[in-house]
């Protein structure tokens, strides 16, 4: 049984996931997939919304580590937004702001791929 | 307050590492460690156990992780144990954040979070079983 899953919606050319529940590596197999899934169809604007993420270990860093550069590559982005502190924590403790842009609000994430809307 | 030992044993399948964390959230809390301290504890032992499944049992899921518990007035010993390989000291570097997302390499922030962590990261092998012994101070 598992507590995590991701949910999809979209806001014009931007893809958002949002995370709900606990991502270990266990359940990093389940981010992967989502992100492969924007892959396949060519989505490469991409907010991680982290709102409902409770937790998150190494395995689960690991997915975002193991696209972001194909993703920019094909110039698009991962952003991550709505990270809960403890998790941010997380994500700050690897030295991971140096690599992602991690955004307070998600309508700011947005706004930056689509500095027109904004 | 006394001095209080809980062992949790798990088949080694990723699977049961919810299991583990809620072990280790219940046991540190109520030796009255911080809600922030609690969660880098729960982490420390999550990375832990996923190093000794992937890599001690390198995957094999029929094979056993005992996890035990100290709890002290001024600090949390946690024992993790399996009897797979030995974890390869001369071979673990510190990963450089940049580096690995070039080459896309998914792996290898286990030790280093666990060392960021805890106060105290030690491997030892004694009578055929590899163990992780790390200790967190209350203050």
């Amino acid at each position: 049984m598992s507590n995590f899953s991701v949910g999809f919606r979209s806001s014009g050319h931007i893809q958002i996931l949002d995370l709900k529940g606990e991502l270990d590596a266990h359940t990093a197999s389940e981010l992967e997939a989502a992100i492969q899934k924007c892959q396949a169809n060519n989505q490469v604007h991409i907010i991680i919304n982290g709102a409902s993420l409770m937790y998150i270990s190494s395995a689960g860093l690991g997915v975002f580590m193991a696209y972001i550069e194909d993703i920019r590559e094909l110039g698009g982005d991962i952003k991550i937004a709505a990270l809960q502190p403890k998790v941010y924590n997380v994500f700050d403790l690897l030295g991971f702001p140096m690599l992602f842009d991690i955004i307070d609000l998600e309508a700011d994430a947005i706004g930056k791929f689509d500095p027109s809307n904004a | 307050m006394a001095v209080n030992t809980h062992t949790l044993t798990i088949p080694s399948s990723t699977s049961f590492l919810e299991e583990v964390r809620e072990f280790v959230t219940s046991h540190a809390t109520q030796a009255k460690f911080a809600e922030g301290v609690v969660e880098q504890m729960k982490m420390a032992v999550d990375e832990a156990c996923t190093n000794v499944i992937e890599h001690s049992y390198e995957g094999n899921a029929d094979q056993v992780i005992d996890i035990t518990i100290t709890t002290m007035p001024d600090k949390l010993v946690v024992v993790i144990r399996d009897k797979g390989l030995k974890f390869d000291r001369a071979a673990y570097q510190e990963p450089d954040l940049l580096q690995y997302a070039k080459s896309k390499k998914t792996g290898g922030f286990g030790v280093h979070i666990m060392r960021k962590l805890m106060d105290s990261v030690e491997y030892r092998n004694t009578g055929g079983f590899n163990e992780c012994c790390m200790i967190k101070f209350k203050s």
